[in-house]
């Protein structure tokens, strides 16, 4: 690639991950409230992988959500999994799995950014009976495992790419993770798994914005220095500033080498909306305290609208 | 008798012979469940997890979606009490054909409270879409395979090991959600499942030779559980019922059979021979059953407590019982 052509994919990348905390800003200001911290730290990296690193097939048209199908079980044949937003499933293309769920607003964002879902996706968010639920599924745009319980989406994604290894496949597995769950003990009993098996068709992303549910990782359960101890895991590591479009790019190119590989993404969960540092360190899900405060989210919204130069 | 040794480690290995599709993961108790001749005659399909069970459940969801049978193994007890949440999203949810095969279920385990799956049954029954099957013979064992197979979506199975007794014809294997039939009779229904099914069996001549006309019937779909044919043996019985497990009485066979007779009508006894609301401890099979009331003379003072009558049976009158040594060469490690 030309400089000239990454510079411009790379601002095609920064214009899809405006897209995405626009939609989401949007969004929770509509639901009065989301998780809205999420798509601030996440936005490059989802739109880097959906523009620069994901191998996958296209679709179509834009995917209008279909209704929910019904649980999966032995007599129902009309179950379906939200993977065919990803593309055909294919030998050579790449399987994207986003790990926690609680980030499903900030992905079907990205869906609509680059043209896998119908903008009115989202008009189905939460709604009863619909597939774009708030803590996504299986069934959910964009998805195809069961992640919403923090540290099992690793572990699937694992036998996902060791059934890929053995059918001698060269998609990848790409997962996306954040670095709460990455305290279970569930996500050390797959990394050390990934390593012994040499599941070098792994490659996740963390992104490491540094907040959970009660409020700063480091005062919650530490798990630095996160970068050594996958390292002394036998994972290959990368740590990189999580809005450098460039890093994450150029990292989701790299030759398999044995190892499954991390790519550790320190993130800003105010990324783009300073308002949002008025509520650190509890970031999680964002609530409106007053009229007066919701105003200041609507004001931040029409300044997110005219950076896209909408 | 018939004794057979390493039952499941040789069938295993020819059953999986022509299916590719079926992979081995094992969580660091490969000889102990007898999956070792199939890690050494296909490396390639057997994955050692380590001591890892939450990773290895959802592991093996992953290997599902992909078209894989995972065939897991490991003890009873680290399947459904480490990794629950794991069998319950990463497999039972998504319907995934994950074969659960768990070892030394109930008191079979000399390891204590921390080894017995007492309550499996029970836990593993709540789950939407799992199908439970328990063997309680060599044939059971031998035919477990092909029935799990045939099933869309996840089976836990109580597992044999070592050396076991042949209770049923070679020739007539397991078969899904169809008891079978061991004795012909209206007096009394009794269920039993599992290792269970061998006490009763040592008592039912005596029985027989009391007067008493039984129904015997061996019990190895747990779920689901709906052959109608049961429930009509125990309405038109004379005394009832009698359930007989090696397991919790809350949740398992006895439970299921309360539920069913419950949701019918049938208003017969119904009793309940297996461990009352109660851990154990670390000891012999033989020991266990005798001293938690799961052996043949607790089945012969349930029946006298029915009838009403001292039956005068003792531990003399009763067929002998295989009893593996504990250390036995048929066993691979301490456990």
């Amino acid at each position: 690639m030309s400089e000239k052509q990454s510079a411009l994919s790379q601002d095609k990348v920064n214009q899809v991950a405006r897209g995405i905390r626009r939609r989401v800003l949007e969004h929770t200001i509509k639901n009065n409230g989301g998780y809205l911290s999420q798509a601030c730290s996440s936005a490059e990296i989802l739109a880097a992988l959906y523009l620069n690193v994901l191998r996958l097939g296209p679709v179509d048209s834009p995917i209008v959500p279909a209704r929910f199908p019904g649980v999966p079980g032995p007599n129902n044949l009309n179950y379906f999994t939200g993977a065919n937003y990803n593309g055909p499933k294919s030998s050579e293309y790449d399987r994207f799995f986003l790990s926690p769920s609680q980030y499903s607003l900030v992905l079907y964002a990205a869906l609509i950014e680059v043209g896998r879902m119908a903008e009115t996706g989202l008009d189905e968010f939460n709604q009863d009976g619909g597939v774009v639920e708030m803590i996504g599924a299986e069934h959910s745009p964009g998805m195809e495992i069961m992640s919403g319980s923090l540290g099992q989406g690793i572990s699937q994604a694992a036998g996902i790419a060791m059934a890929r290894k053995l059918r001698k496949e060269s998609g990848r597995a790409v997962l996306f993770l954040s670095d709460g769950e990455c305290q279970s003990g569930q996500f050390w009993e797959a990394v050390q798994a990934m390593a012994f098996h040499k599941l070098d068709n792994i490659l996740a992303y963390v992104d490491i914005n540094g907040y959970q549910c009660d409020g700063k990782m480091t005062t919650v359960m530490n798990i630095e220095p996160f970068d050594q101890r996958l390292e002394a895991f036998g994972a290959r590591v990368f740590r990189i500033d999580g809005h450098d479009v460039a890093a994450l790019t150029r990292l989701g190119q790299l030759e398999a080498d044995g190892r499954p590989t991390f790519i550790l993404c320190d993130t800003d969960p105010c990324r783009g909306l300073p308002i949002l540092e008025r509520l650190v360190p509890k970031l999680h899900y964002v609530r409106f305290s007053s009229q007066e405060d919701k105003q200041g989210y609507l004001a931040a919204l029409e300044q997110l609208f005219r950076e896209e130069g909408r | 008798m018939e004794i057979l040794t390493r039952v499941y480690a040789h069938k295993l290995v020819d059953w999986a012979k022509d299916r590719p599709e079926v992979v081995v993961l094992s969580a660091d108790l490969t000889s102990s469940v007898e999956v070792d001749i199939f890690r050494d005659t296909y490396p390639e399909r057997f994955f050692s997890m380590g001591v890892a069970e939450q990773n290895m459940l959802s592991f093996a969801g992953g290997l599902a979606r992909e078209g894989f049978t995972p065939y897991v193994h490991t003890f009873a007890v680290f399947i459904y009490r480490r990794a629950y949440d794991q069998v319950a999203v990463s497999v039972a949810y998504p319907n995934l054909p994950v074969r659960m095969v768990g070892f030394l279920p109930g008191i079979l385990s000399p390891g204590g409270a921390t080894h017995q799956a007492i309550e499996d049954i029970s836990v593993m029954r709540s789950l939407p879409n799992m199908t439970i099957l328990e063997c309680g013979d060599a044939t059971d064992v031998e035919s477990v395979l092909d029935v799990a197979q045939a099933v869309n979506g996840p089976v836990y199975i109580r597992a044999l090991r070592g050396e076991i007794p042949r209770l049923f014809p070679a020739a007539e294997p397991m078969l899904l959600g169809k008891a079978r039939t061991l004795t012909r009779g209206s007096d009394l229904v009794l269920l039993s499942s599992g290792i269970c099914t061998e006490e009763a069996m040592r008592v039912l001549p005596a029985l027989q030779a009391q007067g008493l006309s039984i129904r015997h019937l061996h019990i190895s779909t747990l779920k689901p559980f709906d052959d109608p044919e049961i429930m009509d043996h125990i309405a038109r019985s004379r005394y009832g019922v009698i359930t007989m497990e090696n397991h919790s009485v809350i949740g398992g066979l006895g439970t299921i059979i309360a539920e069913k007779m419950a949701e019918a009508g049938i208003g017969k006894k119904l009793v309940r021979i297996g461990l009352q609301d109660t851990f154990v401890h670390g000891a012999s099979k033989n020991y266990l059953m005798k001293e938690y009331g799961l052996d043949a003379l607790a089945l012969v003072r349930a029946v006298e407590g029915m009838v009403k009558t001292n039956l005068g049976i003792n531990e003399q009158n009763l067929a002998s019982a295989f009893s593996a040594a504990v250390h036995s060469e048929a066993k691979a490690d301490a456990l």
